[in-house]
C-alpha cells in the first residue's frame, strides 16, 4: 500500500494540525511554523529555527554550558575544564558524552574528570573570583601536568557580575603564560546548546589563537596537512575518520576536539585545508580561520559508503594527483568490505522508515547510511540547528519530509504514534520513551554505547547496530499472547 | 583492514588493531606536544604517595570528582513520587535536559519534567512570563493532576519568588485556580541533592496540610492509627518501594508512603508509553497528616521535613536508612511498637534466613576491609552491616555529608572492634579518596558507577550500591532494604569477593592452585 507524496504531505498537514490542537491558541501559533513538511525544491524545510523553546512543553534541548563545555572544550584531553558554578552542571555531563581519548587520566589528561568550584551560598553573595583564583592554584599544584585550564561558566557567573577573564589574564601571567581560558558560556545564554558553541569558538580565537599564552612548538608544514573540525570522537569516530584520511595521503594535524590536545588547536592555523564535520558547532572556527589564515574549509560526511565516497573525493579535489589517486585507492580498498555489510544487512532493513531527532550534524548527515541500507527516513529535526543547517538538509531528504524543530515531548510521542516509523533515533530522553510502544531505538548522540560510526569502519557498526535494533526478537514479546490473540 | 562484516568488531577491539595503534603513535609523537613517559611516570607515581595526599587534602576551594548531585535532582526525584505529578523546574532549561538523562541513564527508564526555560531577558526582567505560559503550556499538553515547581540556581540568584508567581499565574488563568502546585525553593548552592529532596517533599505537604498556599483551609489534624512512610531519595527504589510496601502489609499496618516513584522508574513495554504511573496521590498525602507516627528513613533526606512533622504532631522515627539484620530490626521493631502488633512470623523467618546466609558466608568477608562513598545515610546503614559481617570500614566518606552525620559513623566504628581502623571523611571528594585508596589501600570500594576510575586507578574492586549506577543494569529493581534487601546486599559483596578471587587465581600454573571450584 505506497502513498503518493501528496497524500504524505496531506497526511503531514493534518497530522501537524491535530498535534497542535493541545497547546494553548497563542502558543499554537508560535510551534507552527517549527513543523512541516520539506517540499523539494524549498532552498531550505520550510521551519524556522533556533528560537526560544516554549516554557513548560518538555524541550529536548539543553544549554550554552553544554555546547560549551560538553560539546566543543570538554574533549580537549590534556586541559582541566573547571565547571564554574555549583556542583550539579558538572556532575551531570560529568563522562557521558563518549569523547573517548589516550593518555593517563588524571595526571596528564583530564576529559573523564569533574573540576567544578562547587559554589556555596557565601560564592554567589561574596562573589567567586577569589575562589576562582585559588583553585587555578590547586590545580597546578594537584595536576601538574595540565597544559591549560577553561573555565566553563554556569549560570551564576554571569548573574553575580564576577570577572573570570580578569582573573584568567592575571593568572596566566602569574602561572609564566599558562593557558587560562575563560568561556561564557553561561546556561540562560541563547536558545540551546547553539549559543554555547559559538562562544567556545569565540574563546579559542581570542585566548587560544590571539591569546598571549605560551604555545606548543611548531611542526614543519607540510602541503598535505589537514584538520579534522568538529569531531568529537564519540566511541572512536575521529580515529576511524583520520585513518581513512592518512590512508589517501593526507596528514592530520589536529583533531577538534575529541582526542585533541590545545597543541594541536595552536598549530591549526598551519593546516592547508580544514575538513568540517559538525558544521553546527564549529562552522564560526572554520570561518574565523579562512579568514585570518586563508585555510578553505570543506564539509564532509563520513556517514555510510555512499556519502564517504563522496566526501573523500571532493576532499581529495583540494590536493594533488597523488592524493586523488590514492583516495581512489581506498575507496576500492574498502569496496569489498562495505558490499559485505550492505549484502548482509540490506535485505533484512530494506524499506524500514526511520525517524530521527538529533542536534549537530546527525538529523541529515545520517540519512545516507541508512539510504545505504535501503531504509527511508520519513522524519527529522534538529534540537538546535539554524536556518543555514536546514538549507542543507535538503540536499538530503525526500520531497515530503516530515520536520520538526525544537520538537516538545508531546509532539514527538504523537508523531511516532502516528507515523509508526520501524525505528526511532534519537537520545537518551526519548529511548525509553519509544521503547515502551515497542517501538525499536537507537541513541544518536552516544551511539548507544556502540560505534564508531564514522568511516567505513565505523558503517559495519552502525549497519549491526541498526540490525539489531529492528530485528531483535524482543518485539514480538510485547504483546501478551491472551492479549494479541483479541 | 580490521573490521569485517562477517565479524563486526566494535570499539572495545577495533582500536587496538595495528592499524589504529599506528595512527594513535604517530599522532602523539607529532602533534600531541605531550609530556614524556617517563614524566608521565614520575608524577602517577607522586599521585600515589603521602606527600600528595596532604597537598590534596590541604586543598580548600577545588572538588575534583564529587560525590553529590545539586538539589533540583532531588526536588524531581520527589515530584516523580506523586500520583499523576508534573516536575516542573523554573530557570534555565540545561539543568531539566541533565535531570531527565541523569536518572534515564541510571533507572532506564523515561524521566518526564518541563522547565521554565528561562534565557537572557528573563535574567533581567525575573521568570514571571515563563512561569505563566510554562504552567499553562504543562497543564494543556500534559494534563497533570499536580505541578510541583522547584527552581534552578539560575531563579535563585536573580530571586524568583514562586509563591507569588504561581499565584499570579493562576490568575493570568494558566492553571485553574484550584489546580495544586506546590513548590520549593531549591537552590543549587546550598547542600546537594537530599537537601532538595527534603525541601521538596516539604513544600508538598505544606501544601496541602497548611492551606494551599493560604488559597484554602488548613486541614486539621484528627490523629489515626496510621504510620506514614517516607524514603528519602535512593537509587534502588524500584525494588525498595515493593519489599517496604511488603513489611507494611505483612504487619497489616494502615501505612502511606510519601513520595514513591518507584511506578513512575517501573513500566512494562507493552506498546504503551505512560508518562505516569503509581505514586501517592493527594488524597493520601491529606490523610497523612492524621497518621500518629511518621518513620523517615533516611534523617538527612529529611532534615526540614522532620522538623515540620514533629510540628504537626507526630511521632517521627528518624533513621539513617538501616540496613541488614540490625538495622532492619530497628526498623521492624519500630513497626512493631508503633502499630501494637508483633513482628509477623514471616519477616521473623526472613530475618532467620539472612543470619542463616551470612553465617554461611561471614568467613569470606570477615576482616575484608571496605572504602565506602555515597549519601550520608545510606553510609550508615552500610557501615552498620559491614561491621555486623565482621568486615572492616576503613574509609567512609560523604561529599554531601557535614559533622554531625561524621560522629554518628564514628560512633559506630567506635562501637565495634571492626570499626577500630576506620575513618570518617565528610564534606571529601573522590581524588580525596583515590589518595586514601593509595597510601591506606582497601579490599573493595562500596561506591556508585564513577567509582570504576577508582578501582581503575588503585586496582580496588569496586562494589556498585550507590545512586547513580550507569554502567550496569537493573541494579534498581532489587531491594537494599529489609531482610530480603539484606540478602541482595550480600550476595552483591560475595559476588564481588569471588569474582576478584577467581581473577587472581586463574593463571595456569602460576596462580590457578588456589582456583577453586568450591568456595
Amino acid at each position: 500500500m505506497s502513498v503518493t507524496v501528496e497524500e504524505q504531505k496531506a497526511a503531514n498537514k493534518a497530522l501537524i494540525e491535530e498535534v497542535l490542537k493541545a497547546y494553548p491558541e497563542k502558543m499554537a501559533k508560535k510551534r507552527v511554523k517549527h513543523l512541516g513538511t520539506y517540499e523539494s525544491g524549498k532552498p531550505d524545510c520550510g521551519v524556522k529555527s533556533n528560537i526560544k523553546s516554549l516554557p513548560g512543553v518538555m524541550t529536548i534541548r539543553g544549554c550554552a554550558y553544554a555546547g560549551s563545555k560538553g560539546v566543543v572544550w570538554g574533549p580537549i584531553k590534556d586541559m582541566v575544564h573547571i565547571s564554574h558554578g555549583p556542583v550539579g552542571c558538572g556532575q551531570y555531563s560529568w563522562s557521558s558524552r563518549r569523547n573517548y581519548y589516550i593518555g593517563t587520566t588524571g595526571i596528564d589528561t583530564f576529559v573523564t574528570m569533574q573540576f567544578t568550584s562547587d559554589f556555596q551560598e557565601k560564592d554567589i553573595v561574596f562573589g567567586g573570583d577569589k575562589k576562582l583564583d585559588k583553585i587555578i592554584d590547586e590545580i597546578q599544584a594537584l595536576f601538574p601536568l595540565n597544559k591549560g585550564i577553561s573555565i566553563q561558566s554556569e549560570c551564576p557567573i554571569g548573574l553575580i557580575g564576577d570577572d573570570i577573564e580578569a582573573v584568567s589574564k592575571r593568572k596566566s601571567k602569574e602561572l609564566g603564560g599558562h593557558t587560562i581560558v575563560p568561556v561564557r558560556c553561561e546556561g540562560f545564554r541563547g536558545v540551546s546548546q547553539s549559543l554555547g558553541h559559538h562562544l567556545a569558538n569565540d574563546a579559542i580565537r581570542d585566548w587560544v589563537f590571539e591569546g598571549k599564552t605560551q604555545k606548543a612548538p611548531e611542526f614543519e608544514a607540510t602541503p598535505y596537512d589537514v584538520a579534522i573540525i568538529g569531531d568529537y570522537n564519540i566511541g572512536g569516530d575521529a580515529w576511524s575518520s583520520r585513518i581513512l584520511l592518512e590512508e589517501m595521503g593526507l596528514r592530520v594535524i589536529a583533531q577538534w576536539s575529541g582526542d585533541g590536545t590545545i597543541a594541536e588547536l595552536e598549530n591549526t592555523p598551519k593546516a592547508k585545508l580544514n575538513l568540517l564535520h559538525c558544521y553546527r558547532s564549529m562552522n564560526y572556527i572554520s570561518r574565523h580561520m579562512e579568514e585570518k589564515y586563508g585555510i578553505p574549509w570543506v564539509e564532509y560526511n563520513f556517514f555510510g559508503p555512499t556519502q564517504i565516497e563522496k566526501s573523500l573525493r571532493e576532499i581529495a579535489a583540494h590536493f594533488d594527483d597523488s592524493i586523488k589517486a590514492k583516495t581512489e585507492a581506498v575507496i576500492a580498498k574498502y569496496k569489498p568490505l562495505m558490499e559485505a555489510v550492505i549484502a548482509k544487512y540490506k535485505p533484512r532493513l530494506a524499506g524500514k522508515k526511520v525517524m530521527l531527532f538529533v542536534g549537530g550534524l546527525r538529523p541529515r548527515h545520517v540519512i545516507g547510511a541508512y539510504e545505504d541500507l535501503g531504509m527511508e527516513v520519513v522524519g527529522t529535526g534538529y534540537e538546535f540547528a539554524h536556518n543555514d543547517d536546514y538549507q542543507r538538509t535538503t540536499h538530503y531528504i525526500k520531497d515530503g519530509t516530515l520536520i520538526y524543530d525544537d520538537v516538545t515531548g508531546y509532539e514527538f510521542e504523537q508523531f511516532v504514534e502516528k507515523v509508526k516509523p520501524d525505528l526511532v533515533g534519537s537520545g537518551i530522553k526519548e529511548k525509553y520513551v519509544f521503547q515502551k510502544m515497542g517501538v525499536p531505538f537507537r541513541q544518536m548522540h552516544s551511539w548507544d554505547y556502540s560505534g564508531p560510526y564514522h568511516g567505513y569502519d565505523g558503517f559495519a557498526i552502525f549497519a549491526r547496530d541498526m540490525d539489531m535494533a529492528i530485528s531483535s526478537p524482543i518485539w514480538s514479546l510485547t504483546k501478551a499472547p491472551w492479549k494479541a490473540a483479541a | 583492514m580490521p573490521q569485517s562484516a562477517e565479524k563486526v568488531l566494535d570499539h572495545e577491539l577495533l582500536f587496538r588493531e595495528p592499524e589504529y595503534q599506528q595512527i594513535f603513535a604517530s599522532k602523539r609523537a607529532q602533534f600531541e606536544n605531550k609530556h614524556s613517559d617517563a614524566k608521565v611516570d614520575e608524577v602517577r607515581d607522586w599521585t600515589k604517595t603521602k606527600e600528595y595526599q596532604e597537598k590534596n587534602f590541604a586543598r580548600e576551594a577545588l572538588t575534583v570528582n564529587p560525590a553529590k548531585a545539586c538539589q533540583p535532582l532531588g526536588a524531581v526525584y520527589v515530584a516523580n513520587g506523586f500520583h499523576k505529578t508534573l516536575s516542573f523546574v523554573h530557570g534555565s532549561q540545561g539543568c531539566v535536559a541533565y535531570y531527565r538523562s541523569h536518572f534515564s541513564r541510571h533507572f532506564k527508564e523515561p524521566t518526564s519534567c518541563v522547565s521554565s526555560s528561562m534565557t537572557e531577558d528573563a535574567a533581567v526582567f525575573g521568570g514571571l512570563n515563563n512561569m505563566i505560559d510554562g504552567l499553562a503550556n504543562s497543564y494543556n499538553l500534559y494534563k497533570p493532576e499536580m505541578i510541583a515547581v522547584s527552581t534552578t540556581c539560575m531563579a535563585e540568584v536573580i530571586g524568583d519568588d514562586l509563591d507569588a508567581f504561581i499565584k499570579n499565574a493562576k490568575q493570568k488563568g494558566s492553571v485553574p485556580a484550584d489546580f495544586d502546585v506546590p513548590f520549593a525553593h531549591t537552590p543549587a548552592f546550598v547542600g546537594s541533592h537530599i537537601t532538595g529532596y527534603d525541601n521538596a517533599i516539604l513544600g508538598v505537604l505544606k501544601h496541602f496540610w497548611d492551606g494551599k498556599s493560604k488559597t484554602a483551609e488548613p486541614l486539621v489534624r484528627v490523629p489515626n492509627d496510621s504510620i506514614n512512610f517516607i524514603g528519602g531519595f535512593d537509587g534502588f527504589v524500584v525494588g525498595n518501594m515493593k519489599e517496604i510496601k511488603r513489611i507494611f502489609d505483612l504487619f497489616e499496618i494502615d501505612y502511606t508512603v510519601l513520595c514513591d516513584p518507584s511506578g513512575a522508574w517501573s513500566t512494562p513495554t507493552d506498546g504503551e508509553f505512560r508518562m505516569y504511573q503509581g505514586g501517592t496521590t493527594k488524597a493520601e498525602v491529606e490523610r497523612a497528616l492524621h497518621a500518629k507516627a511518621t518513620i523517615v528513613f533516611q534523617e538527612y533526606c529529611c532534615e526540614k521535613t522532620t522538623k515540620y512533622l514533629h510540628e504537626k504532631g507526630h511521632e517521627v522515627v528518624v533513621l539513617n536508612a538501616p540496613v541488614g539484620v540490625a538495622g532492619t530490626d530497628q526498623l521492624v521493631m519500630a513497626l512493631s511498637r508503633l502499630s501494637g502488633k508483633p513482628v509477623p512470623a514471616q519477616l521473623e523467618l526472613e530475618r532467620g534466613l539472612l543470619v542463616d546466609a551470612m553465617a554461611d558466608s561471614q568467613a569470606h568477608l570477615h576482616g575484608k576491609r571496605f572504602a565506602l562513598y555515597g549519601d550520608p545515610d545510606q553510609l550508615i546503614g552500610y557501615t552498620q552491616f559491614l561491621l555486623e559481617l565482621g568486615a572492616e570500614p576503613v574509609h567512609v566518606l560523604a561529599t554531601n555529608g557535614g559533622e554531625d552525620w561524621a560522629d554518628k559513623v564514628k560512633a559506630l566504628l567506635a562501637a565495634s572492634p571492626y570499626g577500630q581502623n576506620g575513618k570518617v571523611y565528610p564534606k571529601r571528594d573522590l581524588w580525596h579518596l583515590r589518595s586514601l585508596l593509595f597510601t591506606d589501600p582497601v579490599d573493595f570500594v562500596i561506591g556508585n558507577t564513577y567509582g570504576k576510575y577508582l578501582e581503575r586507578d588503585t586496582g580496588t574492586p569496586l562494589v556498585r550500591l550507590v545512586f547513580p549506577i550507569f554502567d550496569r543494569h537493573h541494579y534498581h529493581r532489587f531491594p537494599t532494604w529489609g531482610y530480603e534487601g539484606g540478602m541482595r546486599v550480600l550476595v552483591t559483596l560475595l559476588d564481588e569477593f569471588f569474582e576478584t578471587l577467581d581473577a587472581n587465581t586463574n593463571v595456569p600454573s602460576k596462580t590457578d592452585y588456589s582456583f577453586d571450584i568450591i568456595r
